[in-house]
């Protein structure tokens, strides 16, 4: 079966233990996590990941199963790119200098769709939210110039079709 | 409403004693209908081990001589009596010697909860004496595992962790519990859990698979079943009888499901997987239908997945949705707990006998017996076999014994000989493959059903993984039988060196202590057989005596087992020699 790459979608009570046992089942099956991100979901005390993953359909289905029947998973799922909308941001740290010395570089931040975070003597920061190959097509015109610090984070995203965790949880209750 | 639910509150608070985290653990536990605990004491654990010293007419506790043996002893109480087995330990080393407890209690979907002690909170992190990260250390073999850090969480979790332990798919359970917490005071009250909201402990069974079911079950002209633990941990036992009555299909066991259906029921066909027999080997590759009910195609079942009943249709009844699909892919996936499921199932199927089905069942049986079973159980020559001395108990116990065995050739053998007539019978380490699992598993199993005799069967190997605990069965008179069929090797390990390596016999030669003397330092009866003349009268007295009682078997030391599915073969090319 072919790789594709999957997002899979965890809401969960927020615990302290979880992100261990989640990624266990990673490490279980040699698949590496492309990206990860933890944050709070539309419910309160509930947490969602949202876990990027390059493999096959069968294996994501798999580890999802897995993923649903720890005690503190409400539900998982997972989605290919096309079913979700989805976006990674990152922070390029880069010397003011190059500001006033290279033109291009100002080029760059117009066509890139970035923001400047922060300007300092020494330095400036921006920041651009996309696509990954937006990010990186971003990052490649940059680096010529030099790049002091560059960070991207996990993806997040949410999906085209409606989740119903609110549901879930309320018939989990009665 | 609002005033009924503060006046209840009220009510609550006047009721709530202030005790101390430990001595809540103690009412936690008797709460809980726990009589029974075994464990190790230790620094992080003592005031809990002070509570049960108080408690003692209430709550038994059995020092094991080694927490592994805790939680063996924990596992064969639980699979015998059904309900969740306790074991406790201090922090560190002894939460670690948890480990393999735990992990064989997770394979094998075992009630248990273990609790440990840890260094107090505000030592947390700081490499503490005998602080180990046990929650890290236990997460992939526990369903669930949670720390306590203050007094006031602890009746809240450990109603979790016995809901958990047993609802569902039952499994092991680790609470560790931070020494501050156990000596803080809280206002104890108790309220048994009766759901988490984020776990569901079964899915509800759909009537649209129980009805594909039933169909392709009345379609079928070679309908075959296999069965696992699942029937036993759901008590289905009558549901799976009564439906195998009606529909005439034959069915074959896991060894995790051994004993749920008498052995000598005429529709209880035998074992499957790598040492099962013959005939629900093969044939698994020949029906035109496979109901897998409470079981979970382990590779040690299936041998080759790519060869494994293509072509069949498969009815997969699990109570785990992530087990669907997982190994074998099933057309038809009814999803639920097995007594429910084939409660509703039963009266959709018809009446049926597939009797021409059932004498290729016959016919290959017989090509068993005449190569394989013959000279196990009456063997023509002069060493003795593990197989007479299955039988010789099947006899004196009169197929009543709980069996307790251990991993390796032994196991094997036992589980294929050994009758059954009542279920949760046969306590045996499946999924992990545990030496050292049946001494500590017997006592376990015979506190758990003193009224039945309990007789474990042990390699000389893994005997002495555990051979401590007979200081636990003379302590406390445990009147379990051990029987260690003495080979002078590592058997089962020695057996694929003599088939795949050419008889290179790396370490698995062992030079073994006279076990008869040891059994007898620990005042324990006991006596050795190496003539099959005086086999018979040595098992009836052990079983005639009333108390615990140690007999050596010296067996053949180079006899192999078959049939064997080599690993990685196809079920059809099990090998009868
Ligand atoms: C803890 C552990 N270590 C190693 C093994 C691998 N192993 C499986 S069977 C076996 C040999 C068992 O020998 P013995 O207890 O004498 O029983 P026999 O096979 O001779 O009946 C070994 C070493 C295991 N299953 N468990």
């Amino acid at each position: 079966m072919e790789k594709k790459w999957f997002t899979i979608s965890v809401y969960a009570e927020n615990n302290v233990g979880l992100l261990n046992r989640i990624s266990g089942i990673f490490l279980k099956r040699h698949i590496n996590i492309e990206s990860l991100n933890v944050s709070k979901s539309e419910i309160e005390h509930v947490s969602k990941f949202t876990i990027v993953v390059n493999t096959t359909e069968d294996w994501t289905r798999k580890i999802v199963g897995q993923i649903e029947k720890q005690v503190e998973v409400i539900k998982a799922f997972y989605h290919t790119d096309d079913e979700t909308i989805y976006q990674e941001s990152a922070l390029f740290k880069i010397d003011s200098a190059l500001l006033f010395d290279e033109r291009q570089i100002q080029n760059i931040i117009k066509e890139s769709n970035s923001q400047i975070v922060t300007v300092s003597r020494d330095f400036f920061v921006l920041a651009k939210t996309g696509r990954r190959h937006e990010i990186d097509e971003m990052h490649n015109a940059l680096e010529p110039y030099g790049i002091l610090q560059f960070v991207r984070s996990g993806r997040i995203a949410v999906t085209k079709e409606a989740m119903p965790i609110t549901e879930i949880l309320e018939n989990a209750i009665k | 409403m609002e005033t009924l639910k503060a006046q209840q509150k009220k009510k609550t608070a006047k009721t709530a004693m202030k005790i101390t985290g430990a001595e809540a653990i103690i009412h936690c536990l008797l709460a809980e209908g726990v009589d029974l605990i075994y464990g190790y004491p230790g620094g992080a654990i003592m005031p809990v081990y002070d509570e049960l010293y108080k408690f003692q007419d209430k709550l038994t506790h059995i020092l094991t001589r080694h927490e592994q043996g805790a939680t063996h002893a924990a596992q064969g109480y639980a699979r015998v009596s059904g309900k969740v087995g306790v074991a406790m330990a201090t922090s560190g080393p002894g939460a670690t010697n948890l480990v393999t407890g735990l992990a064989d209690a997770q394979i094998d979907s075992t009630p248990m909860v273990c609790i440990t002690g840890q260094v107090p909170r505000h030592l947390l992190g700081s490499d503490a004496f005998q602080e180990t990260d046990i929650v890290g250390i236990s997460t992939p073999v526990t369903k669930w595992n949670y720390q306590i850090t203050k007094a006031s969480e602890i009746p809240e979790i450990i109603a979790k962790a016995f809901y958990i332990a047993k609802s569902g798919r039952p499994g092991p359970v680790l609470i560790d519990i931070t020494k501050n917490a156990q000596f803080d005071e809280l206002a104890f009250t108790y309220e048994k859990c009766t759901g988490v909201r984020s776990y569901t402990p079964f899915p509800k069974p759909e009537m649209s698979a129980i009805k594909a079911a039933a169909e392709l079950i009345n379609q079928a002209k070679r309908p075959y079943i296999v069965w696992g633990q699942g029937i036993i941990l759901g008590e289905a036992e009558e549901e799976l009888k009564a439906l195998i009555e009606k529909t005439g299909i034959p069915a074959a066991w896991t060894i995790m499901g051994e004993s749920a259906i008498p052995t000598s029921h005429p529709l209880n066909v035998g074992m499957v997987g790598m040492h099962g027999n013959y005939g629900p080997n093969v044939l698994t590759n020949e029906c035109d239908l496979l109901l897998a009910i409470g079981m979970r195609f382990d590779d040690r079942v299936t041998g080759s997945l790519d060869t494994y009943a293509k072509q069949a249709k498969v009815v997969h009844f699990e109570i785990d949705p992530a087990e669907i699909d997982k190994n074998v892919k099933a057309d038809v996936a009814v999803l639920g707990d097995a007594k429910e499921t084939l409660q509703l199932l039963l009266p959709l199927v018809n009446t049926n006998s597939h009797e021409a089905w059932h004498n290729e069942f016959k016919a290959k049986d017989k090509i068993e017996f005449d190569t394989v079973i013959k000279n196990d159980i009456h063997p023509q020559k002069d060493g003795l076999t593990m197989g007479e001395v299955i039988e010789e108990i099947n006899i004196a116990s009169k197929n009543k014994a709980v069996i307790v065995t251990d991993v390796g050739q032994h196991q094997m053998i036992a589980c294929r000989y050994a009758k059954f007539e009542q279920t949760k019978s046969n306590i045996t380490s499946g999924g992990l493959g545990t030496m050292g699992f049946a001494l500590p598993a017997a006592i376990g199993a015979k506190m758990g059903a003193m009224d039945r005799e309990v007789v474990a069967i042990i390699g000389d190997g893994g005997y002495q993984m555990t051979i401590q605990e007979l200081g636990v069965i003379f302590q406390h008179q445990v009147p379990v039988k051990i029987v260690v069929l003495n080979n002078d090797h590592l058997g089962m390990v020695r057996q694929w060196q003599e088939l795949f390596f050419e008889r290179r016999y790396a370490s698995t030669v062992m030079v073994n202590p006279d076990f008869v003397k040891i059994a007898e330092g620990y005042h324990i009866e006991a006596n050795r057989v190496s003539e099959r003349k005086d086999l018979k009268q040595a098992v009836q007295k052990m079983i005639a005596s009333d108390k615990p009682y140690f007999l050596e078997v010296k067996v053949e030391k180079e006899d192999n087992v078959f049939p064997m599915i080599p690993s990685g073969a196809s079920v059809s090319d099990i090998l009868l020699k």
